[in-house]
């Protein structure tokens, strides 16, 4: 075998008491894309920052091309060609595409000669790796795919030989995942080498050549693709079989909810929504699938109560629901499951027990002509916590100190304890490991066996396709109609999230890219 | 090198970070003595002496404790709320004036007059609040910069009332307001000293403000909203009825320090009834992290350092802006204090 081009060997660090990486060693080919998969805090990013100089590593060295790479210095690895592609992206919206990549590799006299070698220098790294921008076109115009590209470019540009993608499909619709992995494809076609960070099994399988799991900061897993299986990866990744539940079909009751004829103007960037309509049945598992930013807040505020629509109405059961308000949203008994924990979902500078009862603070019994009655509180957190699993150290605890899967725990346990009858999750699996997502999952499909109507707006299709009885897309603030999940796949809907028709032909589709 | 923050945050870390700050600060404070040539031991102990080695000493020091309580609960309150009241002073005097518009002829029965004359200024002090705090939850007009002004606008029109229409002409010519009647001066504590009834009732205050923070569905929306505004929103909190509600007890308390302090110490009203106690009030709720009865300890501290300075100034021959400086460079220490409590640096 050749020698590797980067050579992680014996990295250790540990914070505190914590172990971030223990023993992690990693050789990466010439021409070869490795998957580092890991659930959250299993240590890639930790791995990838010693890579990049922000941390320095407690043992450990790493080689470049058989050289060793100065640690703790950002510069290095970057002289070495070695580049990342955040999942965020780095560019300046209100720039063009050329100058976003001259920016910061280029000093910035003598601009006017420096950007016409620039162009001709992107033009060529364009024909050669068939990534395909506008490099005169301004950022903020352009997709998030092309946008993608762009910084893949910029990457490019500074002549790195490894590129490191940290969750490169997130902001994707399937289409332009399945562009992404052919560049990919190409890149390594032509000599380069490739880390891609996913905990997305499809596309480790899709993609990688060999795949390297991360567990509690060590490596305990490495293996061909080809040789492995999506299950195989899932058991290691979490340590132990992941228990699948069996989606039990339901036969939907009588309508819950429903939206007619939503509308609301579109402010600070963010679109609006135009003429959304949408029914909810009981035991029924509705998915909102679509690429984010397509009017997911807004569709979720509204059903939240957190802003009123300019047009429409909001049905709960037999009545009309006033709109723009919480409290009333919380008497009708709708559970809310929001996408931003400590944002919205949580105080957390307050305690687990607050939080518990930061909805129902005002009935008995857990107060009583207005003062606040601990006891009870304490009682029914204590419960709480147990049957919903959420580790923390007493009730007492602030929020802030918990980890997401264990705010995410404590939200749905205030929020399904009382058996509600309308359930609204947005993006409930977000950022949560295996096995918390798991275990959300296993919570709503339990609360729609018990009747309760429930709304998933997710990003992930794995997620739709897993709980959802029925889908619908949004797209620029458009809902498609409802398709039932075992009648549509994964192609067809992206082409709806990219913003065609169901009746779009697929030659548009191609033309777009 | 970053900051991250801590996993737990402990009562004890806060008590000893607010006990090592102050120790800081009095060591800064000291090599300023040295500087100006005196000596720092000295110079503490003579303070020390000046505000608690006495009979009247002390005295005074709860004396001047007394308004600075009822401010200190005001600015808590607010800040708790994340409702920026700074204007404390304008608030104080709106409850001086109240005692001197409803306490010069009450006719009401003598053991009536001071609840009565209490509660009107707190009202009072409760409703000019609503005025910059109306502006704020329906307008989004920042708090700050109203609450502010609104002190000099107070102050201002103080001024002409004891200089034109409530000019006692009994004063010999001082631009001062006509006494109250005497069923509304508070009960001297301690013989032969101006200690009054006004400190027992802030104490009262900080035990009832602190029940009210901690135990009552008012509190917990308060602390709530101030906490995180949008989630509290979205729990079903009402949000802008919880900002009015503060203002009216932060509004309140700052107006009970200016009818204590009217009725406790000088009976009149005058343009320099309060040095400033609306503003030392932030001080003295920072000093206590916003807890209410850290209010107490923390009022009862700055009245001590500006007590103390007096005669340690006179003792030593230093300006006795050390006592200024002192509480100004122990709000900074507590305020980093505090922030270690919550985050450390790691390397």
């Amino acid at each position: 075998m050749t020698t590797p081009v980067l050579r992680l060997s014996k990295i250790t660090k540990t914070f505190g008491n914590i172990q971030a990486n223990d023993d992690v060693s990693l050789d990466l080919y010439p021409g070869e894309i490795v998957a580092l998969l890991g659930e959250n805090g299993a240590g890639k990013t930790t791995l990838m920052s010693i890579l990049f100089g922000h941390y320095l590593a407690d043992e450990g060295e790493i080689d470049v091309r058989g050289e060793r790479l100065a640690q703790g210095s950002p510069r290095a690895a970057l002289s070495a060609g070695v580049g990342m592609v955040h999942q965020h992206f780095t560019l300046a919206g209100n720039m063009n595409v050329l100058d976003n990549i001259i920016l910061g590799t280029e000093q910035l006299w003598r601009l006017g000669t420096r950007r016409k070698k620039a162009r001709h220098k992107l033009i060529r790294l364009m024909d050669r790796f068939g990534l395909k921008v506008n490099p005169d076109a301004r950022v903020r115009d352009l997709s998030v795919g092309e946008q993608q590209r762009a910084e893949i470019l910029k990457v490019l540009y500074r002549d790195a030989r490894i590129l490191i993608l940290d969750e490169p499909t997130a902001v994707l619709t399937p289409q332009e995942a399945d562009h992404l992995f052919a560049t990919l494809d190409q890149l390594v076609a032509e000599g380069l080498s490739i880390i891609f960070i996913t905990h997305k099994m499809r596309e480790v399988m899709a993609v990688s050549h060999r795949c390297v799991v991360l567990r509690q900061g060590r490596v305990v897993h490495e293996t061909r693709t080809r040789n492995t299986s999506p299950e195989d990866l899932a058991r290691h990744m979490v340590g132990q079989k992941v228990a699948h539940f069996t989606r039990q079909r339901l036969i939907p009751g009588n309508q819950v909810l429903s939206l007619r004829q939503i509308s609301m103007a579109g402010k600070a960037g963010k679109p609006g929504l135009t003429q959304l309509n949408l029914t909810l049945r009981a035991c029924e598992i509705l998915g909102i699938a679509g690429v984010s930013g397509n009017g997911q807040s807004q569709l979720a505020d509204i059903i939240c109560g957190l802003t009123a629509p300019d047009q429409g109405e909001i049905c709960i059961r037999s009545g009309t629901a006033p709109a723009g308000k919480p409290k009333a949203m919380i008497k009708a008994g709708l559970a809310r499951v929001p996408d931003d924990r400590t944002g919205i979902g949580l105080i957390d500078e307050m305690t687990v027990m607050e939080n518990m009862a930061s909805e129902h603070y005002k009935a008995a019994p857990f107060s009583r002509n207005g003062l606040l009655n601990f006891r009870a509180m304490a009682e029914k957190t204590k419960a709480l916590v147990a049957e919903f699993d959420v580790r923390c150290p007493d009730i007492h605890t602030t929020v802030r100190n918990l980890s997401g899967g264990n705010m995410q725990k404590l939200i749905l346990a205030r929020e399904l304890s009382g058996n509600p009858s309308i359930i609204l999750a947005n993006q409930p699996s977000w950022g949560l490991d295996v096995g918390a997502t798991a275990y959300v999952h296993d919570r709503l499909m339990e609360a729609a066996g018990k009747g309760a109507g429930i709304i998933v707006i997710s990003e992930d299709l794995d997620e739709l396709f897993l709980v959802a009885d029925q889908i619908q897309v949004i797209s620029q603030g458009r809902l498609s109609l409802p398709m039932a999940v075992d009648e549509v796949d994964r192609e067809a809907l992206g082409l709806i999230m990219a913003g065609h028709g169901p009746q779009a032909s697929t030659q548009e589709d191609s033309h777009a890219h | 090198m970053r900051i991250e923050p801590r996993q737990a945050q402990s009562v004890a870390r806060t008590v000893l970070a607010l006990v090592l700050a102050v120790a800081a600060a009095l060591g800064i404070c000291s090599l300023l003595i040295l500087w100006s040539g005196a000596s720092p031991v000295q110079g503490w102990i003579l303070m020390v002496k000046g505000a608690l080695g006495s009979k009247f000493a002390l005295s005074e020091t709860l004396t001047r404790a007394t308004p600075l309580i009822f401010t200190g609960l005001a600015a808590a309150v607010a800040f708790r709320a994340r409702l920026w009241n700074i204007g404390g002073e304008g608030q104080f005097y709106i409850g001086a004036c109240m005692a001197i518009l409803l306490g010069t002829d009450t006719g009401l029965p003598p053991w009536a007059v001071i609840p009565y004359l209490f509660l009107a200024g707190a009202l009072a002090g409760g409703l000019f609040l609503l005025i910059p705090t109306l502006l704020k939850t329906h307008m989004n007009v920042d708090e700050v910069v109203t609450t502010l002004l609104l002190n000099f606008v107070v102050l201002l029109f103080v001024n002409w009332l004891v200089f034109g229409p409530w000019k006692d002409p009994m004063a010999m010519g001082w631009p001062q307001s006509a006494p109250v009647v005497d069923a509304a001066a508070l009960p001297i504590l301690m013989a032969k000293t101006r200690l009054h009834l006004g400190f027992v009732l802030g104490v009262g205050a900080a035990v009832l403000i602190w029940l009210f923070m901690d135990r009552t569905v008012w509190g917990f929306e308060i602390r709530a909203v101030g906490a995180n505004p949008k989630a509290s929103r979205f729990a079903g909190m009402p949000v802008n009825a919880t900002i009015i509600r503060t203002a009216l007890v932060s509004g309140g308390l700052a107006a009970m320090a200016g009818v204590s302090e009217l009725l406790g110490v000088k009976g009149y009203l005058t343009t320099d009834l309060s040095p400033g106690f609306g503003y030392t009030g932030i001080v003295v709720a920072m000093l206590a992290a916003l807890h209410p009865l850290g209010v107490v300890v923390s009022a009862l501290f700055v009245a001590m350092i500006y007590i103390g300075a007096d005669a340690m100034s006179r003792g030593i021959n230093i300006s006795n802006y050390i006592a200024d400086v002192t509480t100004a460079v122990s709000l900074l220490a507590v305020l980093a204090a505090l922030f270690f409590t919550k985050y450390r640096i790691k390397r």
